[in-house]
């Protein structure tokens, strides 16, 4: 089936070379910040984690959302999603290793990674989260694939596969849990250390994720002979509406207990992000603007006639997606670490090799997701002749 | 089921609930009877005190900090960003976030306050290292492996106090003058203040406390009951930073 | 198989080509040029016999340094004499070896494994 991934149209091919591009200079940018280290980018002792952090957080929420399309269909038999479960554990496999490369070029010792492995720390939730995000990679790269395979070869999919199909289904929730309890077990960040970030995390995980989802499936419905099916994009839609107003009624929670129980190390995370604090105040248009976004994603994602379009569908799913990326890539991460534990605010700006790379990442998951789903389409574009 | 069997199964059901709750209660309902004590049981456990009457009575004193700073190659970083330090002074209302008020007595408020890694019994920082890079010793110390570092730098991140810097580049060229007696680290990885482990588990006493011609520093073991820091302890109110968090910190400071 | 002469001599070579560490100084003896360490004077052999420490000495060092970080044990004792020495790459081993570059470096840049000890540890000895 990889050959159908070797050959293209002729934008194809410009795609696939301008990502590699991308991709090229991010390398080399890689091994510039290797030599000189981590001092090239724009963190700093205060906030210790930045765009790559925050970019793996929110990339580990749109891999999880697979399982949007995986539960209904394997569980429940809901079939308008049969067509597709494949292209969202395709993305799922391109969103994991954006994470994995995303906290590989974070470390300040990338070379010793294999640390981890080497000696295993079960109390540290650093080591699962590597755990369950290799599994969760393995899961969807084996059930997509077989999956393929056997719609490719006309055949039903062997039966040990079904096991692993249901594990996905807990394992992808397990991945963006144990991802919220990187944060939401450390004393000293209070904007972090809340009960309620795993289910935030989630909520707008299963907005950004099948949100993304709908759009890569209309640009699929575009550039080739494959029709998802129109009622499997709308019940994708009606789940991102519900996940983004849990979402969004999830974070006025925490409004309500931080302001109403005025205590300070609950508000301030929040004056900084949505007020700005002793004077500083750099991602307050941002918030607001994502608070608009969601806002409004959401009132006119409410009105199914306005859902049924699907050229505003598309672009109510990109303004969600853009929602949940500034909350929890700008917001969530940069916010923790505001105040500082010693009452400082002291603010981040990314700078370009760390943009840069950052860009490479992505441009090496839309690599993985384009060839992946290339193949995908191959692969039902022949069944549609036959 | 006829009725015989259905009957001494209820029976038999309602006798093991009745039997079994008992210890279950106990075993739920058991708090708040015997002592309770925060700290693990140690052999040794290591602390220390500042005494912050003295400390302020000088100022414009670094004494401890280039004490430690030179002995350990710690490199003079200017700014915020990529400075690294194991013990410095801070502003009071930033070394101790949670006795903020708008009456805080003259000889406190702005004043400058010794910090370093609190070395707590119950170390968050421990707990999220993957690679127990950073681990606690049995005497208390917590303290770091450099060669095993991978750089995550989730202990910053948990740490309550920022006690911990991380080198954002190669610190040699920083390094004022090299003390040939410690090494150095290099780029990519997390340090902090170690309690000068490689003086105190042979009998030596940290630098910054030699290095305070006042005594404001006293380091000790709390185990021993007729040990210098346990004297400071019973005779003097001692406060510690965000006590509240339990990490059970072990410096004290005695304002 | 289809082609099954050229996906086996395929296979074949690529095995060859990367196991070629393995086998090359097996199948065309060691490169000139090994180097001749000198012999540190008032010493009458290493912390441990030449063999070992010719085979072993990473695998010391790795030793020695969790014992010393992770549980406060200092002291080796020699498995040749008894003698106790520091476990310290600076001060005991370089005590006697004098310097990275007349030493380690020599064999290491011949083996061409890279040596980085050196980032962390200072190769200058106090009082040198």
């Amino acid at each position: 089936m990889i050959e159908k991934a070797l050959s293209g149209s002729r934008n194809y091919q410009i795609w696939i070379v301008i990502l590699l591009t991308i991709i090229g200079a991010g390398v080399g940018l890689f091994v510039y910040q290797t030599i000189e280290g981590l001092g090239v980018t724009g963190m700093g002792r205060d906030i210790t984690w930045g765009i790559y952090i925050s970019q793996f957080t929110f990339l580990v929420g749109v891999a999880a959302a697979a399982v949007m399309v995986v539960l209904p269909y394997y569980l429940h038999n809901y079939k308008q999603f049969g067509p597709i479960t494949v292209f969202g554990e395709f993305m799922a496999v391109g969103t994991v290793v954006m994470c994995q490369l995303f906290i590989f070029v974070d470390m300040g010792q990338p070379m010793r990674v294999l640390n981890v492995i080497l000696h295993p720390t079960f109390n540290s939730v650093m080591f699962w989260d590597m755990t369950v995000l290799c599994g969760y990679l393995g899961l969807n790269l084996v059930i997509g694939w077989i999956m393929l395979s056997s719609e490719h070869k006309d055949t039903e999919p062997p039966k040990w596969i079904k096991p692993f199909v249901y594990l996905s289904i807990p394992w992808a929730v397990s991945i963006h849990t144990v991802t919220a309890f990187l944060y939401s077990g450390l004393p000293g960040r209070h904007y972090w250390l809340t009960a309620i970030l795993a289910p935030r995390f989630l909520a707008s995980a299963f907005a950004a994720g099948p949100a993304l989802l709908i759009i890569l499936l209309l640009i699929v419905r575009k550039v080739s002979k494959f029709d998802p099916g129109k009622e499997a994009i709308q019940t994708l839609a009606k789940i991102v509406t519900y996940a983004m107003i849990l979402n969004v009624f999830f974070m006025l929670l925490e409004v309500f207990t931080a302001f109403y129980s005025n205590i300070p190390g609950h508000m301030h995370a929040l004056e900084y992000l949505f007020v700005g604090l002793h004077g500083k105040s750099a991602l307050v248009p941002f918030m607001w603007f994502a608070a608009i976004l969601a806002f409004g994603g959401i009132f006119f994602m409410l009105f199914p006639s306005i859902r049924a379009n699907e050229k505003y569908l598309a672009i109510l799913c990109g303004v969600i997606f853009m929602a949940c990326w500034i909350d929890k890539g700008l917001g969530l991460i940069l916010g923790g670490f505001v105040p500082t534990p010693l009452h400082d605010v002291v603010e981040y700006t990314p700078t370009f090799v760390e943009l840069m790379i950052s860009l490479s990442i992505y441009a090496i998951g839309a690599l993985i997701v384009t060839l992946l789903y290339k193949i995908a389409i191959g692969v039902k574009e022949e069944r549609i002749y036959d | 089921m006829d009725k015989g069997r259905r009957k001494f199964l209820k029976v038999a059901g309602a006798a093991a609930i009745l039997l079994g709750s008992k210890p279950a209660v106990n075993a739920i309902a058991s708090g708040g009877e015997e002592e309770h004590s925060t700290a693990k049981k140690r052999d040794v456990r290591y602390a220390m005190v500042i005494d912050t009457r003295i400390c302020l009575q000088h100022e414009d004193c670094h004494d401890c900090e280039n004490a430690c700073h030179f002995n350990h190659n710690v490199p003079k970083i200017d700014g915020k960003k990529e400075e690294i330090k194991w013990i410095w002074r801070d502003k009071y209302e930033n070394v101790f976030t949670d006795q903020q008020h708008d009456y805080t007595i003259e000889r406190l408020k702005g004043k400058p306050f010794v910090t370093l890694c609190n070395h707590c019994d119950d170390p968050p920082c421990v707990r999220v290292c993957p690679t127990q890079a950073t681990y606690q010793l049995d005497n208390g110390i917590v303290t770091m492996d450099m060669h095993r570092c991978i750089g995550c730098r989730f202990c910053m991140a948990a740490c309550p106090y920022g006690s911990r810097s991380f080198n954002w580049s190669d610190p040699r060229p920083n390094i004022e003058k090299q003390n040939p007696d410690y090494p150095t680290r290099t780029r990519g990885v997390v340090e902090k203040c170690n309690f000068c482990v490689e003086r105190v588990t042979i009998g030596k006493k940290p630098h910054c406390e030699l290095a305070c011609k006042h005594g404001a520093i006293v380091t000790g073991d709390l185990t021993k009951k007729d040990s210098a820091i346990r004297k400071l302890l019973a005779e003097n109110q001692v406060i510690r930073r965000k006590p509240t968090l339990g990490t059970n910190p072990e410096v004290y400071y005695i304002i | 198989m289809y082609d099954s002469g050229k996906v086996i001599t395929g296979i074949v070579a690529f095995i060859l080509f990367v196991s070629f560490p393995f086998w090359h100084n097996v199948a065309f003896g060691l490169p000139e040029g090994a180097p001749d360490l000198p012999r540190v004077e008032g010493q009458a052999h290493c912390v441990a016999d030449l063999e070992f420490m010719k085979a072993n000495h990473m695998d010391l060092l790795n030793t020695w340094r969790d014992e010393v970080v992770r549980e406060g044990d200092r002291i080796y004792t020699s498995p040749i004499d008894g003698t106790k020495y520091h476990k310290s790459l600076t001060n005991e081993c370089l005590g006697c070896h004098k310097s990275n570059e007349e030493f380690c470096q020599k064999c290491h840049d011949y083996a061409g494994v890279e040596v980085y000890c050196w980032d962390c540890h200072l190769a200058e000895r106090r009082g040198k």
